[in-house]
């Protein structure tokens, strides 16, 4: 299997590199600490976390419901609503909307969902210039990058490899200044804004009460993209919708907390429409496009519906060991980090994905970190379960079977353990080599020693001595 | 079929099995057929940080958060000393031209104003409001709780007004002050019913970005500087 061989070796490389961990690890660190410090001010972080994740059940389990309120209260307000069920539809949809404008230049902000359905490669193909607005994603772009992580798209580039990029692509001065190299991509990227003829962002939330998109963003990218070009293109996944427009009140500063460390995030925009009558600016003409792309596969899976409930703020990736150590491009999907581990295989195939469930030590720190309570952990042994069910590997089978018939028998089950005390004396002969029997596991770690004397022997002796 | 029907008729089967209601681990599922639509939900804002009772209280954590965010904020005694407030900062600032909006609040400010000043209610150009130094606007309220203002469409001069030119000034009064988001909603509702505007933001801060190694630059896209003046009223 492809994916699986990718990770294994992308990861084993990335965890060797422990100058590029050391870099991951420090700006992570800086994250928990704002982030802490931010939970810090809530008056119940966890009652606070237990009613998101009681509004996010309430919709994604009325989930009909609430897309026929929202999209019906949007298409009143003027919005065109196109219901997609793969990818290909967006990139048609999108194409043939710029074809129908004959608009030359697109900008957009970030939409997760459009990496998902590879929206830039299928617009360029088209011929369409298109500009990635967000600071991050401009520089990852440039370098011919996917997102690194999907909060934090250029965290693992360092200052010198943008000045450099920025160098030789737009012909700048190098400097060690993250202002200026911020200053380069503000120049660079105004004039797109006043000249694009299509906008294109992503929605963090959707409101069904109000027909309202809502993008939360730090760099007034989204705002622009949104206020300048005639048109305005919105992308979401259908699970993205809340009930309330005063629910934002709620998952606006838990998304800043648990994703970035902030009391709120920079800009909170919610957008009904386009132009209304009376009003100054704005685009003409709004489409929101509702991907399906396999969500309702995981709908369908009420052991993990709750994981429709992410809102991508990215902290389980944060808090996350295997994360952390491997970094986001091991990966090889557009989600990253434990919810790409968990939602990845609904999405794509189980069995094609399934090893990302298996590169966890399941330790539960993205459960504890997720502000809507998505019990992560369990699912990925849940994908494990689902995986070996649906069609278990012939040695993992004959593996458990012996194991079972030697459990079963205690005579048999006394003299492995024998040989296995003895057997594991002349392991160091050939402990690392190709003779190992057990190198795939010796290679990276020690192997925990056996007692001298199994515990079924102490405890017979200290039985004797207590009668004796 | 459409892809509307067909992704709703996946839905609908789907939710056909019940899933465990939050934080019952492997407990019971309610049950989801009478309650569909139903808009119950917790009551949350006690969980929130706390905000103050009185303007003082609230004016004295905007204040904090403002500071924390690097945005400027002054609490004006008198709604007569805008003009003065306003002139000292676009002199100290070099502003050559400002863009603004129609309103009460800004006609008090711009009293004996010289700066060639553009008006977007007619509309406007980009390029011209782009190469302006600041964009002067009223807002929806400011929020204790968090620091930020909320603009729409309506009430601050359109959506790009607030965000295109490289410093937003934000004149606002003192009953527009509110503890939280949640009442800055419902002071929408009130006011505007169904009809809200296209656009609402809320802006926390000036412009900024942490995507070059986590370290914080302002002015990314937006506004580098933000200042913000309350009077009373």
């Amino acid at each position: 299997m492809i994916a699986s061989k990718d990770f294994a070796a992308r990861s084993r490389q990335v965890a060797a590199d422990l100058t590029h961990r050391g870099f991951i690890h420090k700006a992570l660190s800086g994250y928990e600490l704002k982030r802490d410090e931010n939970i810090g001010k809530f008056q119940n972080w966890g009652a606070a976390r237990q009613s998101a994740a009681e509004i996010k059940w309430e919709t994604i389990n009325h989930l009909d419901h609430y897309l026929v309120e929202f999209t019906s209260k949007l298409e009143a307000r003027g919005a065109k609503v196109f219901w997609a069920t793969t990818g290909q539809q967006v990139c048609d949809y999108v194409s043939d909307l710029a074809r129908d404008k004959g608009a030359k230049k697109i900008v957009k902000s970030k939409a997760m969902t459009s990496e998902e359905v590879h929206l830039n490669a299928a617009l360029r193909k088209a011929g369409y210039e298109v500009v990635e607005s967000d600071l991050g994603e401009y520089i990852v772009e440039l370098a011919g990058h996917a997102p690194y992580h999907f909060v934090f798209p250029a965290m693992h580039l360092k200052r010198e490899e943008i000045s450099a990029l920025f160098e030789k692509e737009l012909g700048t001065a190098p400097t060690r200044d993250p202002e200026e190299l911020t200053m380069i991509a503000r120049k660079v990227m105004r004039q797109v804004y006043c000249t694009a003829d299509i906008g294109i962002s992503g929605a963090n939330f959707a409101i069904a009460e109000t027909g309202m998109i809502s993008i939360t963003e730090n760099e007034g990218n989204a705002r622009l993209t949104t206020s300048l070009p005639k048109v305005h293109v919105a992308i979401m996944g259908i699970e993205k919708v809340l009930p309330n427009l005063s629910d934002l009140a709620l998952f606006l500063p838990m998304l800043a907390t648990a994703g970035a460390g902030q009391a709120l995030t920079g800009y909170n925009s919610m957008i009904g429409g386009p132009r209304q009558p009376g009003e100054i600016d704005g685009p003409e003409e709004m489409h929101v496009i509702l991907l399906d792309n396999h969500r309702t596969q995981l709908l369908a899976d009420p052991e993990q519906r709750d994981a429709l409930h992410c809102i991508r703020c990215g902290a389980c990736l944060n808090v996350c060991p295997v994360y952390r150590s491997v970094g986001g491009h091991a990966y090889g999907t557009t989600y990253a980090g434990p919810i790409g581990s968990v939602i990845t295989p609904h999405l794509r195939g189980l069995h094609e994905w399934k090893h990302l469930s298996n590169a966890s030590s399941l330790c539960g720190a993205c459960t504890g970190a997720c502000p809507v309570k998505i019990d992560l952990h369990h699912h990925l042994l849940h994908n494990r379960r689902n995986a070996a069910k649906a069609k278990p590997a012939w040695w993992e089978k004959i593996a458990y079977d012996v194991f079972a018939w030697v459990m079963d028998r205690p005579a048999l089950y006394r003299l492995a353990g024998k040989l296995g005390y003895w057997g594991q004396k002349l392991h160091p002969l050939v402990e690392r080599t190709f003779l190992d029997p057990a190198r795939s596991w010796t290679v990276t770690r020690e192997v925990p020693k056996l007692a001298p004397e199994p515990f079924r022997d102490l405890w017979k002796k200290r039985r004797q001595s207590a009668t004796t | 079929m459409s892809d509307r029907e067909k992704i709703l008729g996946r839905i609908r089967e789907a939710l056909r099995l019940p899933a465990p209601h939050p934080g019952v681990h492997g407990g019971a599922s309610l049950d989801q057929g009478e309650d569909a639509g139903r808009r119950e939900v917790p009551d949350y804002t006690d969980w929130l940080p706390a905000v103050g009772r009185t303007f003082e209280e609230r004016a004295a954590l905007f204040a904090k958060n403002a500071a924390d965010l690097r945005a400027e904020f002054f609490l004006l005694d008198n709604e007569s000393e805008l003009p003065a407030a306003f002139q000292k900062l676009a002199a100290a600032q070099g502003w050559k031209r400002i863009v603004t909006h129609r309103g009460s609040l800004i006609d008090r400010t711009l009293i004996g104003n010289t700066l060639p000043v553009g008006y977007t209610d007619q509309g406007y150009v980009v390029a011209e409001m782009e190469a302006s130094d600041a964009g002067l606007t009223e807002c929806e309220a400011l929020v204790a709780q968090t620091g930020s203002v909320l603009v729409s469409a309506k009430s601050s001069g359109g959506r790009a007004l607030s965000v295109l030119p490289p410093h937003h000034i934000v004149v606002a009064r003192a009953s527009q002050m509110v503890a939280d988001l949640g009442a800055a909603f419902a002071g929408l509702k009130a006011k505007y019913g169904e009809q809200y505007p296209s656009f609402l933001s809320f802006i926390t801060g000036p412009s900024r970005t942490g995507d070059i190694e986590r370290i914080l630059v302002l002015g990314a896209h937006g506004p580098k500087k933000l200042t913000i003046f309350c009077v009373p009223g």
